[in-house]
């Protein structure tokens, strides 16, 4: 007997098994009914959900797309981010009479557009994902921490949240910058700085009704010590409402950072991001807006994909928002809608096979 | 109420307390601010008298009692930007131009985004209803300054609708539209919600049933409950904009307002003047937010201030 869960179970008959083939049987049996059934039903619908929904489809094949882009940016990039001098500034792009050379043409400076939208948007996911970690990380301990404990730290750590969240961060964010000297480093503190709220908030609403569920007390009761239940017990809760959070707050960060940037104050020379490409245009933006355009709109797709990436995410593990949104489109009866509906009728109930 | 407001006074005051104690910190104690405010070249005897002209000389708790005496009595410190100008002084001058602003742009996002919400809640799922839906989303997901500045390009560049320095009023209305476009997004899109919510009650239902006019039960059933999370989002999108988008549009249109003086202040690194400026900022912040709670109050009988 073997306590993989993806192995088939066989049943284990009370007579002719040792104590120790009924401990495994029992084992085998818990581990299937918990994860791997749900997790795997889980995920199939995901993927499933995810090609019906055709906004968060596109939007994901986009951002992939952009992924990949950013990751090989050093090996596929034609050029370097900071790659040119005035001998090749303002060439043409492509469909202005311009070479394969440089398909969106080049800067003031000549450096090449594509080359540097490349190195761009590595540095803008690069900020953002390592924010949304940072943040999201510190925020949960603080949450889990101000949700479990209660009491005295509960208020201390929540007054604080209240008093950031009062006053908007970009001014402070600016001062920050100012003092400690703008780099990317810097700005990921900065911006971590001023997002950490929303997470601390989020999870401590989700412990606050996790911690009165049976199996935390049952947790506690058996001895585990507060650390334990905290991640252990109550942080898988999270799971859905996080990562639709945090899948949102990178949209915001990337946003954030182009505003620094745009002000002054964020990415300086030789570093590049979108935001900063969008804004550097601003000398140039009335003699060749380009400049300014390309970046600015491919900063907008990324933020208004990963938007209807964490839709389709909200509506595919948040079992509310899917009530609604199938309530909305079975509006109107047609054959489509009920044989959708009869086909999340059988998964369901092949769910509820499963579980039970 | 009163209990109520003055509960709230006590917060806000330590909100305004926590932000400029916050920035206190962060300029005093991570580095030597004269440093920051002289030249490299700066003699060491110039240094030391500066220190001792600014304080900064004595203990930093010493610093902090002065700094927050003074706060109370509205006295930062002399502007090192503008020399020998009081640094609140300063900032009174600067006030007016970004309250213009502001209100321009929330006055427009008010007149816009109420009517093109419940346009879009009487008929959702029509044409109508998702191209406003797709509109605000590509807006609020376009960085500001972009949208300021494309907006600058084609009203002023490219078909030349206004024209720079035509007249007091003239000047106000191009800025104002780029400070509302993404209040007017978030704000529709709040409407549209709130009144597809309450067009779906029961008390609409009756209305309907016993022959109101649509029109009546739209603007006044409904949309009396309706307005509460609005009124929430309109105070937030107010605070936004005065904490935080008047410096890019500031930036954007060159408009002589606060927002520009905070980046020249914390590009120069003025501290007196920074601190002035985050102050007053803090304290419109907070009067904001219990204007909320009154106006919420107004509207909604119900509600119990506690």
């Amino acid at each position: 007997m073997t306590n993989d869960p993806t192995s088939s179970w066989t049943p284990v008959d009370a007579n002719t098994s040792t104590q120790h083939e009924r401990d495994d049987a029992t084992h085998a049996e818990q581990a299937q009914e918990g994860r791997p059934y749900e997790v795997r039903i889980a995920t199939k619908g995901l993927f499933g959900e995810l090609i019906s929904d055709r906004t968060g489809f596109i939007a994901a094949v986009f951002l992939v797309v952009v992924l990949v882009i950013a990751f090989a940016a050093p090996w596929i990039a034609p050029y370097g981010p900071v790659e040119g001098n005035p001998s090749t500034a303002r060439i043409s792009p492509i469909w202005d009479g311009g070479t394969w050379a440089h398909v969106f043409g080049t800067d003031a400076q000549g450096y090449d557009v594509l080359s540097r939208l490349m190195w761009g948007s590595r540095t803008t996911l690069l900020i953002g994902v390592v924010v949304v970690l940072v943040a999201g990380i510190f925020g949960v301990v603080v949450g889990l921490i101000s949700g479990y404990r209660g009491g005295r730290t509960d208020r201390w750590l929540m007054r604080w949240v209240d008093m950031q969240v009062a006053f908007p961060g970009l001014l402070i964010a600016l001062i920050m910058i100012a003092v400690i000297g703008a780099s990317i480093k810097s700005l990921i503190f900065v911006l971590a700085f001023n997002a950490w709220m929303v997470f601390a908030r989020m999870t401590r609403g989700v412990v606050l009704s996790a911690k009165e569920n049976p199996y935390v007390e049952a947790a506690e009761i058996v001895g585990c010590r507060p650390r334990r239940v905290m991640f252990l017990h109550i942080l898988p809760n999270l799971t859905s409402s996080l990562a639709t959070l945090a899948v949102l707050e990178f949209a915001r960060i990337i946003l954030a950072e182009a505003t620094l940037s745009f002000l002054g104050l964020g990415l300086q020379f030789p570093d590049v991001s979108l935001g900063l490409m969008a804004s550097a245009g601003r000398e140039a933006f009335f003699s060749l807006p380009r400049l300014a355009v390309i970046p600015g709109v491919f900063l907008t797709l990324i933020v208004l994909a990963v938007n209807f990436l964490s839709s389709w995410l909200r509506v595919a593990t948040d079992p509310v928002e899917r009530e609604k949104r199938h309530a909305t489109s079975a509006k109107g009866i047609t054959d489509k809608d009920a044989a959708k509906r009869a086909r999340q009728a059988k998964r369901a109930a092949r769910l509820n096979e499963a579980t039970s | 109420m009163g209990r109520y407001l003055g509960q709230r006074l006590f917060q806000g005051i330590i909100v305004v307390f926590g932000v400029t104690v916050l920035v206190f910190v962060i300029t005093r104690l991570v580095g030597d601010p004269v440093n920051f405010i002289l030249p490299l070249s700066a003699s060491e005897e110039q240094r030391v008298r500066l220190r001792a002209d600014l304080g900064f000389d004595e203990s930093i708790l010493r610093q902090f009692i002065d700094f927050i005496a003074g706060a109370i009595r509205l006295d930062f410190g002399d502007s090192t930007l503008f020399r020998n100008q009081d640094a609140f002084d300063t900032v009174m001058n600067f006030l007016p131009k970004t309250l213009q602003l502001v209100a321009g742009g929330m006055a427009i996002a008010l007149v816009v985004s109420i009517p093109l919400g419940a346009l879009a809640a009487t008929r959702p799922g029509t044409m109508l209803d998702k191209v406003l839906i797709t509109v605000s989303l590509a807006g609020l997901a376009t960085p500001q300054f972009f949208l300021a500045q494309l907006l600058l390009f084609f009203t002023s560049v490219r078909f030349q609708i206004v024209q720079f320095g035509d007249g007091p009023w003239t000047h106000l209305i191009v800025p104002s539209i780029a400070m509302a476009l993404p209040a007017i997004g978030r704000l529709t899109m709040v409407v549209r919600s709130a009144m597809i919510d309450e067009l779906n009650s029961q008390y609409v239902k009756a209305a309907k049933a016993k022959g109101v006019a649509r029109r009546r039960v739209v603007l006044v059933h409904a949309w009396r409950n309706a307005s509460i999370p609005f009124v929430t989002l309109f105070g937030w999108e107010t605070i936004r904009a005065l904490a935080g988008f008047t410096l890019v549009i500031e930036a954007v249109f060159d408009w002589p307002g606060l927002g520009d003086l905070a980046i020249t202040a914390i590009k120069e690194r003025d501290f007196f003047l920074i601190q002035a400026i985050v102050f007053v900022v803090a304290i419109m912040v907070v009067v904001i937010n219990i204007g909320i709670d009154v106006v919420y109050k107004l509207i909604d009988p119900r509600v119990k201030l506690s």
